[in-house]
């Protein structure tokens, strides 16, 4: 069936507002889920779940299989190294073959900008975006979307600047649409090495100084720099990358106000991000972290077919996935 | 001897020599016996009414690729020259990216060997630049012309070394046959799969920038000054391009240029839901390069329409848009396609539309046809204007179906066409 979310979550882009906000809301009662002693409802009793990850990633995964796991769902993990995958077998025929073991979801991470898209069109089963090349993250944008909220009560009219490598980033793609559509301010800032063409097209700032960056912002979202950029030519070094675009407790403290610091992970501490940033006492980098999983059963949860006002329910074994 | 036909009062249209008359065309020999009104059809002829047709030129497109040998799978001599017919093309000139590459006069020899036993359009071989289109060492331009090359190029890839396109054009100059360019500077467009623009920020997908094009067209103009060569710009995409080729014509240098009917038509919105049978090298590009492409064509900027067919399995373009190949078919879409989006649009005559895809072909690869001049090879199209026909590539006379026009309504299809006099291609009903 075909849920209010659609088939398919492959990015927020073509999401409307309401379907992000049901989202988040029915992410609230998930949280709880987790604090309990015993971590499981049956909400997804039955299902079968294929978590499909083309690229390697330790956060995502493992935020999937407990969200699947804490709703009680069956669930196969499917790496690419030491599958069909590394004996070239192509993304069509792993699709294929999946869905003929009759399986009803699949989470993809691939390497390539429209994979999941591509999956989805081919294959009956509901299809979750994990990440697809540099275009969105939805999953990670949406648990970004829920701590902001749950630290500021509230995302309209906050500005949130995304720092540092907009061009290669999914996870900025899938913020600018997500802050966007809830009525945040948006801006990027880095180096214009780093920054993809028509950027401020999708209707956000452009700072290429940090400290204006910094003086602008309620937020913070500091993306990972990727050491292979600098391999590749984007930037001369990481010392000067620290040097011109870090983000450091002597920056932060010229701020008018204080800023709420946040991380998509996995973090490069003294590149892009100073440590006592990190860790200090406005960062809600774990936070993110912990919503992850709450958000991620509430995705799963609705394809599946779940009702918003059932999650309490389905929250206290009580069903809603029918 | 092949029967004699006569074409009975048809709107017949030469650019070649600025005719555009209610007329009949009789054929004899091969060759063009005479175009008038009136004409008295011979013994045994085979009398055809195109009363409501236009007789023209026979369509020459310098750009194809046929994958024989290697990949005939996708396309074999004989199966591009018979989709080219189809088309209402009556000569063809094919790429040397075959595998092996086509790069001796061995080579060049079996694609005209292969052209001689289709029944179909021409197909003129054209040779490598260079040998194995490694970009290092010329590839031997003169036997391949006496074995029957018309140009040369290193298609697929540009010609990188800008020493040895200097020695390309110098040496392909001895005789008198153009290298054609694909122009890319490939540190730029390296890894990119469209063109670099706001929709490839928000796919996610790596750009090539327009730049990647405009400096290689730029380097080739300079290069041809500077040797007297001539230099042909195979399949221009960008607007930057027209303007850098626009001057080159003003200063008297040789240049000659294409485009496709893609280019002419699409821009990179067709890669929206990561379609791949809208990815191509060069890529759709923007609004305002089509605009200026149009432009560029119908003032004679650029020289002529040219298909870049490019056929791929169906199970290759089945893939991540990253993975996927680069290319699409053209040739029975091309006229189809230019004429309802051009002509029926009021933005080209017809006349005009036929000069670019019949006339000015020929005249920049110095190849027999784009004329109906009593005495000209018999090479000639006859179309239905008001043809309306939906795009299903499962009818393709091609091997392969990657089009970007699928479903789409066209007006205006080859209705017969002729070779050396002999008719090739009749449209039926139902194809």
């Amino acid at each position: 069936m075909t849920s209010s979310l659609g088939k398919d979550l492959t990015g927020l882009e073509h999401m409307t507002p309401e379907q992000i906000r049901l989202i988040l809301d029915t992410a609230e009662p998930f949280k709880e889920v987790s604090e309990r002693p015993i971590k499981k409802v049956p909400a997804l009793r039955g299902k079968t779940i294929v978590n499909l990850f083309f690229e390697a990633s330790t956060r995502t995964r493992i935020s999937f299989e407990f969200a699947e796991k804490r709703l009680s769902a069956d669930t196969v993990n499917v790496a690419a190294s030491g599958s069909s995958v590394s004996k070239g077998e192509t993304l069509v025929d792993t699709a294929k073959n999946l869905e003929a073991m009759r399986i009803d979801m699949v989470v993809i991470r691939h390497p390539s900008s429209g994979a999941a898209e591509f999956l989805g069109n081919r294959i009956a089963s509901n299809v979750i975006n994990a990440g697809d090349g540099k275009h969105e993250h939805p999953t990670q944008a949406l648990l970004d979307l829920l701590t902001i909220r749950d630290k500021h009560g509230k995302i309209e009219g906050l500005k949130v600047c995304l720092v540092g490598d907009v061009l290669h980033s999914r996870v900025a793609r899938s913020n600018i649409w997500g802050l966007s559509k809830l009525g945040a301010e948006v801006a990027v800032c880095g180096p214009w090495t780093l920054m993809p063409r028509g950027i401020e097209d999708l209707g956000v700032k452009v700072f290429s100084r940090i400290e204006e960056a910094i003086e602008w912002a309620d937020v913070l979202n500091v993306l990972r720099l990727q050491l292979e950029r600098m391999e590749k030519g984007f930037i001369p070094s990481l010392r000067e990358y620290y040097r011109v675009f870090g983000v450091t407790p002597e920056r932060l403290e010229r701020a008018p106000r204080d800023i709420t610091i946040m991380h998509p992970g996995p973090m490069n501490r003294g590149v892009e991000i100073d440590s006592r940033v990190a860790d200090g006492p406005h960062s809600i980098i774990l936070e993110q972290v912990t919503n992850g999983v709450a958000v991620r059963m509430a995705v799963l949860y609705l394809l599946a077919g779940g009702r918003a006002e059932l999650a309490d329910a389905a929250k206290r074994g009580g069903g809603g996935s029918e | 001897m092949t029967r004699s036909i006569l074409l009975q009062g048809g709107r017949v249209i030469d650019p070649s020599r600025d005719l555009d008359e209610a007329a009949d065309v009789l054929i004899q020999d091969g060759t063009i016996a005479g175009v008038g009104r009136g004409l008295s059809a011979p013994d045994g002829a085979d009398v055809r009414n195109v009363k409501g047709k236009i007789v023209t030129p026979g369509l020459i497109d310098l750009h194809v690729h046929l994958r024989e040998p290697g990949n005939e799978d996708e396309e074999t001599v004989a199966s591009g020259a018979r989709a080219a017919a189809a088309g209402g093309f009556t000569a063809i000139c094919a790429m040397p990216n075959t595998d092996p590459v086509t790069d001796n006069q061995a080579a060049v020899g079996f694609i005209v060997r292969q052209s001689s036993r289709a029944a179909g359009a021409r197909v003129y071989p054209i040779g490598a630049v260079s040998i194995g289109q490694k970009g290092e060492r010329l590839a031997e331009f003169g036997e391949m012309v006496s074995a029957g090359a018309v140009a040369v190029s290193d298609d697929g890839k540009p010609v990188v070394s800008s020493h040895l396109m200097r020695t390309a054009l110098e040496y392909a100059r001895t005789f008198n046959i153009p290298v054609a360019d694909h122009c890319e500077d490939p540190t730029l467009a390296a890894g990119g799969v469209m063109h670099e623009g706001l929709v490839s920020t928000r796919l996610g997908l790596k750009g090539i920038p327009s730049a990647a094009e405009e400096i290689m067209v730029a380097r080739d103009v300079l290069l041809a000054e500077l040797t007297g060569g001539h230099v042909h710009l195979c399949h221009m995409s960008a607007r930057g391009s027209v303007a850098i080729i626009r001057e080159a014509k003003e200063r008297g240098i040789r240049v000659t240029a294409e485009v496709t009917p893609h280019h002419l038509t699409l821009t990179d919105y067709a890669c929206e839901e990561y379609d791949t049978h809208a990815k191509m090298n060069p890529p759709l590009r923007e609004a305002a390069d089509v605009a200026a492409l149009r432009g560029a064509l119908k003032d004679g900027v650029i020289d002529c329409i040219a298909s870049d067919h490019a056929p791929h399995a169906y199970d290759e373009k089945e893939a991540a848009f990253d993975d996927a190949p680069f290319g699409v078919v053209g040739l029975e879409t091309a006229f189809a396609v230019a004429h309802t989006e051009l002509v029926c649009t009021g933005v080209f005559t017809l006349p005009e539309l036929i000069r670019r895809m019949s006339t000015e072909p020929a005249r920049a690869f110095h190849v027999a046809g784009g004329t109906l001049a009593p005495g000209s090879v018999a090479d000639i199209a006859v179309f239905d204007p008001a043809a309306k026909w939906s795009v299903d590539p499962d009818t393709f006379h091609s091997k392969s179906h990657n089009t970007p026009f699928a479903g789409r309504a066209l007006t205006g299809r080859a209705f017969l066409t002729i070779v050396a006099g002999s008719i090739v291609h009749e449209q039926t009903a139902g194809r």
